[in-house]
C-alpha cells in the first residue's frame, strides 16, 4: 500500500500535476492533523468551484470584461498554487496572459483546458487520498525522485 | 535582513523579557500572528504553517474583521500578515490602518510578484512582502520583524526621553543589551529598557515623558482628534507639543503624538503622489527649484536648486519633498549627481551663513527642515567632518525619532547630519554622506549614495562607507528633521536644525534648501567647526566663509565620528529647542557640539543600532516628520550639555571621540561597548 502510494505520488509529480508546494503541505501533516493535505485539497476544490462558476458566467458576457476575468483568475491561480496544482497553475498563467492582450478566443480556449486539468487532478487526488487512508498511518512526506 | 542579532538565547532573555500579556518566554514561539486572507485554502495552509512554527495564530478572511480584532485587543497581536487582494478592502489600506492605529509590523502577501505591487507594499510601510505560494521557511523568520520594530521603537523612545549626553550614554547600554538578547526579547523590550533608562535618567527626563509608556492605541476617535488638531495647527506648524495640547488627552505623551505624526505624515505623503516626486527628484536633484520653493530663495542668494526644491517648499511641500527625498534616497545615482551641484550651492552657503545671524530665525523651520535634508549631500570632506559630528548627533536623535521613515532612511542618512550642514555649506561636495554620519548606514539602504558622497568628500569623520552598512540614515534624518522644526525658536538651531533634518531627508534638494533655510543653522555648524578646531577659529556667523575654511580643515581632521557630529547636532537641536538666546547659541552650539561629541559615542552606537535596523525598516518606513522630529530632539538636548560636551571634546581632543565612537554604522552587535 505504501509503495503503491509512493508510486502514485511519484507519477503525479512526473506528469507535472503537482509541484513542490504539495510537499510543503505534506510536511505540515502530523499526528495531530493526519489528513491535513486531504482537508486542504477538499477545501480548495470546494472554494474554487465558486471561482470556476464566476469565470464561466463572466466568459459568457459580451463583450468580455478582461479586468474582472483577470481578477478572478488571479484568485484562482493563488489558490491552485497553494496546493501545488502545477498544471492548473500553468493554465491560469496562460489565461491571464490572454486577458492582458484582450484575446477573447484565447481566454475561452484556455479556460476549457483549465477545467480539464482541474477535473483530472481532482480525480487523481481522490484516488490518491483513498489509497493514503488505506495505507495506514501517515508516513513522513518524502520528496519524489 | 541581517540584523546581526545574536542567536536566540532564551535563558538570558527570560530575565529581561517579560511580556505584559503573559506570552511565554520562548521567543519566537508564542508570537501572536493575525492572518488575513479571503482565500480559505491559503488561510488554512498559513494557519497550519504558523502553528507549526509554534506561533499563536488568529485567522480571518475579511479586513474589516481583522481591524475589529486588532482594535478590540490592542496589545493582543505582535504581527499581521495580510493578502493584497481582498474583496472588502484593499490590503494596502489595511496596512495603512494598522500602521497608523496600532503600529504593528505588517507583512503583505500575494501571488502577484510584479515589481509595482511589491514596491507599493514597501512604500505603504509593509515590513515584508511574501510571494504566494508561501513556504514554511518564509514564515519561520517573521519574528524578526517584531523584534526589529520593537527595538526601533525602543530606541526611539529612548532618544526622545534622553535629554542629555548622559542619557545617551546610558542608553547605549540598553542598546547593547538589546543586541545580545534581541532574539530572545520580544514585546516588552521597550518597557524593560525604558525602565532601566528611566532609572538612570529619570531626573533628566522630559516632563512630558512618562517612565513607562504603554503602547498607545490610536482608536478612530483618538486619531480623529489628532487629525483635527493637526489641521487646526496647519501641517507645517503641527508639532507634537502643540498637537498634544490641542488634543488634550490625559495620559497621551508628546512622544506618542510624535510617532503618530510621523506615520501620519508618511501617509499624507503617499497620498500626495509621492512617486512623482520621487521620480522627479531622483532624476534631478538640483532640479526643480519650483515656485513653491520661492520663499526660501529670498533667504539666500545662492542658487541652490536643491535647496530651493527642498527647503523652500512650504510645509505642504514637505511631504512632497520628503517623498522626493525618499525617492532620491532610493536612487543612488541621483544622489551623486546632485552632490556635485550642491557643491556649488554650498559654497554659497557661506554667505548664507552670514545671513544666519540676521536671519537666525528661519521661521520656517519646517522649510528649513526640508532644506537640511538636501544639504548634506554637498559636504566637503572637511565639512563632512564637522557635519558628521553634527550629523552624528542628529543621527542619533533621528534614529529613534524616525523609525518609520523608510525612505528617509536613505535620505536621512544624508541629511541628518545637521552639523554636516555647515560642512555642506562649506563644501558642497555632495556631502550627503557628510551630513549624515548616521547615514552611513544609509548608503546601504539608500542607494549607497551617501557612501559615495562620503567617500568623495573624503571626510574622515564621514565614514561613509562604514555607514553604508548601517541604515542609520533614517534615524539621522529624522533627527535632523525634528531638530529643525523644534529649533524654530533659536536662531541657529532653527537653521541648523532645519538644515540637518532637511539634509537628511532630501538629499540634495534638501540640502540646498536647508542651506538657505538654515541660516541660523550655519552658526551651529560654525560652532562645530570651531570646536573641532579647538576653537581656533573665530566662531562667528559672519565668518562663515572663513569659518568654513577652517572648519573644513578642522573637519577633515575632525576626529569626531559621525556620532560625534550627530551628538553635536543633537546638542544643537536641543539647545535650540530650548530657545536659548542667539548669541550664546553660538557658544552654546560649540558646547553643544562638545556635548554632542561626548554623546556621539553613544549616539554612534545607537546610530549603528538604528542603522542596523534601518535597512529593514527602510522598507516600511515613511518619511519622518520633520517637525515632529525636531520637537523630539530638541527637547532633550540642553545647551549646557552640548557645551560641556563640546568643551570636553575640545579638551580631550578629537581623537578620543573618534576612537570612542568607533562608529561605523555596523550592526549593533559590532558596536563596541
Amino acid at each position: 500500500m505504501q509503495r503503491q502510494l509512493a508510486n502514485m505520488k511519484q507519477s503525479l509529480f512526473d506528469q507535472g500535476y503537482l509541484d513542490e508546494q504539495f510537499i510543503q503541505l505534506e510536511e505540515l501533516q502530523d499526528d495531530a492533523n493526519p489528513n491535513f493535505v486531504e482537508e486542504v485539497v477538499t477545501l480548495y476544490y470546494r472554494d474554487s468551484a465558486r471561482l470556476i462558476q464566476n469565470l464561466e458566467q463572466a466568459l459568457e458576457k459580451n463583450p468580455l470584461d478582461f479586468g474582472k476575468l483577470d481578477s478572478y483568475m488571479h484568485q484562482f491561480k493563488g489558490s491552485s498554487s497553494s496546493i501545488g496544482a502545477k498544471r492548473v497553475k500553468i493554465e491560469c498563467t496562460q489565461f491571464r496572459e490572454y486577458c492582458r492582450t484582450g484575446n477573447a478566443e484565447g481566454c475561452k480556449k484556455t479556460f476549457q483546458q483549465l477545467k480539464k486539468e482541474y477535473a483530472t487532478l481532482k480525480k487523481k487526488l481522490e484516488v490518491y487520498f483513498q489509497v493514503a487512508r488505506q495505507a495506514g498511518p501517515v508516513e513522513k512526506a518524502c520528496r519524489p525522485k | 535582513m541581517d540584523l546581526g542579532v545574536k542567536p536566540v538565547s532564551f535563558a538570558s532573555s527570560s530575565a529581561s523579557w517579560k511580556s505584559a500579556d503573559g506570552v511565554p518566554d520562548q521567543f519566537p514561539a508564542g508570537l501572536r500572528v493575525l492572518v488575513v486572507d479571503d482565500d480559505p485554502t491559503c488561510l488554512r495552509i498559513l494557519e497550519k504553517m504558523l502553528k507549526n512554527c509554534l506561533y499563536e495564530v488568529t485567522t480571518c478572511n475579511r479586513a474589516e474583521v481583522a481591524l475589529k480584532f486588532l482594535r478590540d485587543n490592542r496589545n493582543g497581536y505582535d504581527i499581521v500578515i495580510s493578502d493584497v487582494h481582498m474583496p472588502d478592502m484593499d490590503g494596502f489600506k489595511l496596512l495603512e490602518h494598522v500602521g497608523l492605529e496600532m503600529d504593528l509590523p505588517v507583512i503583505m502577501m500575494s501571488a502577484d510578484d510584479s515589481k509595482n505591487v511589491v514596491m507599493k507594499g514597501v512604500t505603504h510601510g509593509a515590513c515584508d512582502y511574501l510571494i504566494k505560494p508561501v513556504r514554511m521557511e518564509a514564515l519561520k523568520n517573521i519574528w524578526q520583524h517584531v523584534v526589529r520594530k520593537k527595538k526601533h521603537e525602543w530606541k526611539e523612545k529612548d532618544f526622545e526621553q534622553s535629554g542629555s549626553v548622559d542619557d545617551v550614554e546610558r542608553q547605549q547600554k540598553p542598546i547593547e543589551d538589546v543586541d545580545y538578547s534581541s532574539s530572545a526579547n520580544e514585546g516588552t523590550w521597550k518597557n524593560s529598557k525604558k525602565r532601566k533608562d528611566e532609572d538612570d535618567e529619570a531626573e533628566e527626563r522630559d516632563d512630558s515623558s512618562t517612565l513607562k509608556k504603554p503602547r498607545v492605541v490610536w482608536s478612530v476617535e483618538l486619531h480623529q482628534q489628532f487629525v483635527t488638531a493637526v489641521n487646526q495647527l496647519g501641517i507645517d506648524k503641527a508639532v507634537p507639543k502643540k498637537i498634544l495640547e490641542l488634543m488634550n488627552v490625559p495620559g497621551l505623551t508628546r512622544e506618542n503624538v510624535a510617532s503618530h505624526l510621523q506615520k501620519y505624515r508618511l501617509y499624507l505623503r503617499r497620498l500626495s503622489g509621492v512617486s512623482q516626486h520621487q521620480n522627479g527628484l531622483s532624476s534631478s536633484f538640483m532640479g526643480p527649484p519650483d515656485a513653491p520653493f520661492g520663499p526660501m530663495s529670498s533667504l539666500s542668494g545662492v542658487d541652490l536648486q536643491a535647496l530651493a526644491a527642498s527647503g523652500q517648499l512650504p510645509p505642504q511641500s514637505l511631504a512632497t519633498i520628503q517623498a522626493a527625498a525618499l525617492g532620491r534616497a532610493t536612487t543612488k545615482s541621483a544622489i551623486t549627481v546632485p552632490l556635485v551641484d550642491q557643491r556649488n550651492i554650498f559654497s554659497f552657503e557661506n554667505p548664507k551663513l552670514r545671513f544666519v545671524d540676521g536671519q537666525q530665525q528661519q521661521n520656517n523651520n519646517s522649510k528649513q527642515v526640508n532644506l537640511l535634508h538636501g544639504i548634506p549631500t554637498n559636504m566637503d570632506s572637511k565639512q563632512l567632518a564637522s557635519l558628521h559630528q553634527s550629523a552624528q548627533s542628529f543621527g542619533s536623535m533621528s534614529m529613534h525619532v524616525h523609525s518609520q521613515a523608510s525612505q528617509s532612511n536613505s535620505l536621512l542618512t544624508q541629511m541628518v547630519q545637521p552639523p554636516s550642514r555647515t560642512q555642506i555649506l562649506n563644501e558642497i561636495n555632495g556631502s550627503h554622506a557628510l551630513n549624515l554620519p548616521s547615514s552611513v548606514g544609509q548608503p546601504v539602504l539608500s542607494q549607497g549614495v551617501p557612501n559615495a558622497v562620503l567617500g568623495r568628500n573624503g571626510i574622515e569623520n564621514v565614514r561613509g562607507p562604514p555607514y553604508t552598512s548601517v541604515s542609520q540614515p533614517s534615524t539621522v534624518v529624522d533627527f535632523s528633521r525634528s531638530q529643525s522644526t523644534e529649533f524654530l525658536g533659536t536662531s541657529f538651531s532653527l537653521v541648523s536644525n532645519s538644515g540637518i533634518s532637511n539634509l537628511t531627508s532630501k538629499l540634495q534638494d534638501e540640502v540646498n534648501s536647508e542651506m538657505k533655510a538654515s541660516r541660523g543653522f550655519a552658526p551651529n555648524f560654525d560652532i562645530f567647526n570651531d570646536i573641532n578646531q579647538n576653537r581656533t577659529q573665530d566662531w562667528r556667523l559672519q565668518d562663515v566663509p572663513s569659518t568654513f575654511e577652517t572648519q573644513q580643515h578642522s573637519n577633515v581632521r575632525g576626529s569626531l565620528d559621525v556620532s560625534s557630529s550627530v551628538l553635536i547636532q543633537q546638542q544643537f537641536s536641543s539647545n535650540q529647542k530650548s530657545g536659548q538666546n542667539r548669541v550664546p547659541p553660538v557658544n552654546k552650539a560649540a558646547f553643544s557640539v562638545a556635548d554632542g561629541l561626548g554623546n556621539s559615542s553613544n549616539i554612534g552606537q545607537q546610530l549603528s543600532s538604528s542603522l542596523v535596523d534601518n535597512p529593514s525598516r527602510i522598507k516600511a518606513e515613511r518619511p519622518p516628520d520633520m517637525g515632529y522630529q525636531n520637537g523630539l530632539f530638541s527637547e532633550h538636548f540642553g545647551q549646557e550639555d552640548l557645551m560641556t560636551a563640546i568643551l570636553k571634546q575640545q579638551q580631550g581632543g578629537m581623537e578620543p571621540i573618534e576612537n570612542e565612537f568607533g562608529f561605523d554604522g555596523y550592526h549593533l552587535d559590532n558596536l563596541p561597548v
